[in-house]
């Protein structure tokens, strides 16, 4: 009985899958961006808990589950179970509007990440530059966010969520402007098919064809930081003087969504870090490329942001200001101006 | 490889969703009275545009729309509404002068959408037989820097126009107190 019933359950799923192969595939990997960012968010928190718990030496979360690892499942029933609380006088629209329009960018820039060879839910032509469009879509909710709860501290935090994310975008995109030139394309899969080999094949490592890319990767990697609101960046959130900032009228899941969109966004940008500088899906040593050395060191990235929060504290704004504009805009400027001049340089007579 | 049953209907679908983002958005913008919800609309309409955008084959196009005008110029405008002035609106009164040029800004749409409704009745769009360019960085490139050099020029003068617009208006307000 059972295996008639799983046979018949096979040959229904191959009916399917050689009548529409295309559609199938996309909703699976719809269903499985989703699962993985939805898994990836409660178990950040936890890496998160636990990290901050060892670098601050005590145990952190141990009660539920072995060693708390069924504590994001605790955490997120509490705040399932809690009411949604629209307080008297905001702006109630914008307000259920804005944790959504967080976390939708996030889900649909993760389409066009490529996992591997083979898994990529969406290989389109312009991906890195869908991922900063709707990586713009971000700010603004944010800062809708914070306006419509009718808070001044959610108004402070979402004025400085403004002039922090523009401040950042600007060496960001230009740091991307400069491995479009260097890759010659927008193709996330083709950025990662140009770094195949030895790890001196990655971007990272590529010192012939600009001798500052570590710094680039650096400066990219600082922004994302900012980008996401991380500490020491984290002014947005600012815990001791801004309450919960932009969040501080969201409750149970509003609040649980704004969460999820942070780990999302950081998965992001870690992701996007991976491909355009780690080599994304190629192995160090040049053979058995695959989806587990993309993971291996997009979770490396995704803990040294954990690393970073727990050990640097919060910088001061106009520190933060002053170090995009003085330090990390030129610089970047500088790095394009350089690979752009190595690059009809040099390159025609190397190749 | 069949093709999924009723895609057409469901490609029909959503021109017809892109086409009602667009609108709705455009509504939103002008008839809203809380300034920050028209810069909402705004992003919704460009939101839906990009869609619009997309089914004309130019995915550079939509993504630039969504990063420029959703990405930056809603959230300059946002950002300038928030350092002018509180939310407090006041009620809105009707004055002569707004009547007067609310028929003028009528007065002047209504005469362009009549005039591209004429052209494009009257015209024959010839569709292009291939593709301009086949999308790539180097043709995008190529194109912007040599034949569409002023348009792109004149794109950083968007911003601009967004920043002092934003400010006229978050100072003053819609309706005058």
């Amino acid at each position: 009985m059972m295996q008639s019933l799983s046979g018949f359950i096979a040959g229904f799923w191959q009916f399917i899958a050689s009548l529409w192969p295309e559609p199938l595939r996309l909703v699976l990997f719809l269903g499985g961006i989703m699962a993985f960012v939805g898994l990836n968010a409660a178990y950040l928190v936890w890496v998160e808990r636990k990290g901050a718990a060892r670098f601050q030496r005590r145990p952190g979360p141990t009660e539920v589950g072995y060693a708390g690892l069924l504590q994001p499942i605790a955490d997120a029933v509490k705040l399932l179970t809690k009411q949604l609380i629209v307080p008297a006088g905001v702006d109630a629209t914008l307000f259920r509007a804005a944790p959504l329009m967080v976390m939708a960018p996030a889900l649909m820039s993760l389409a066009v990440i490529p996992f591997s060879d083979v898994l990529s839910a969406r290989n389109i032509n312009v991906g890195l530059l869908m991922i900063f469009a709707f990586g713009s879509i971000n700010v603004m909710a944010l800062m809708l966010g914070g306006w419509s709860s009718r808070n001044k501290y959610a108004i402070i935090s979402a004025a400085r969520i403004v002039s922090q994310n523009v401040a950042y975008e600007i060496p960001m995109l230009l740091v991307v402007i400069t491995m479009v030139m260097v890759t010659g394309t927008m193709n996330l899969s083709d950025i990662v098919k140009a770094q195949a080999g030895p790890f001196w094949h990655w971007n990272l490592f590529k010192v012939w064809v600009n001798p500052l890319m570590p710094v680039t990767f650096l400066i990219f990697y600082i922004c994302m930081l900012a980008e996401t609101n991380r500490a020491p960046f984290d002014m947005a959130e600012a815990e001791s003087e801004l309450v919960a900032g932009a969040y501080t009228e969201y409750s149970g899941m509003g609040f649980g969504v704004f969460f999820m969109a942070e780990y999302a966004n950081i998965l992001l940008g870690c992701s996007l870090a991976t491909v355009l500088f780690l080599g994304g899906w190629q192995s160090p040593i040049g053979i058995w490329s695959g989806v587990v050395w993309f993971l291996l060191k997009l979770y490396f990235l995704v803990f040294s942001v954990v690393w970073i929060r727990w050990t640097f504290p919060r910088t001061q704004f106009y520190g933060l200001l002053n170090l995009s504009w003085k330090i990390l805009i030129p610089v970047s400027l500088f790095t394009l101006i350089l690979s752009s001049a190595m690059l009809k340089l040099i390159k025609p007579f190397a190749a | 490889m069949k093709a999924f049953p009723a895609s057409e209907i469901i490609v029909s679908a959503i021109f017809i969703l892109c086409l009602a983002t667009t609108g709705l958005g455009a509504l939103i913008a002008a008839l809203s009275v809380r300034i920050i919800r028209s810069v909402c609309g705004l992003a919704i309409c460009c939101i839906g545009l990009a869609g619009l955008y997309y089914f004309l084959h130019s995915p550079f196009l939509a993504l630039m729309e969504i990063l420029i005008y959703v990405g930056a110029v809603c959230v300059t405008i946002v950002f300038a509404i928030m350092l002018a002035e509180p939310d407090e609106q006041p009620q809105p009164d009707r004055h002569g002068a707004n009547i007067l040029w609310g028929g003028i800004a009528l007065t002047v749409s209504v005469a362009l959408l009549w005039g591209l409704w004429r052209l494009s009745c009257e015209a024959d769009f010839t569709s292009p037989p291939n593709l301009m360019t086949d999308g790539s960085i180097r043709a995008i490139g190529i194109s912007l820097l040599t034949t569409y050099s002023l348009a792109f020029e004149l794109i950083s003068l968007v911003l601009f126009v967004a920043i002092l617009g934003a400010l006229a208006i978050a100072r003053t307000g819609r309706t005058k107190p």
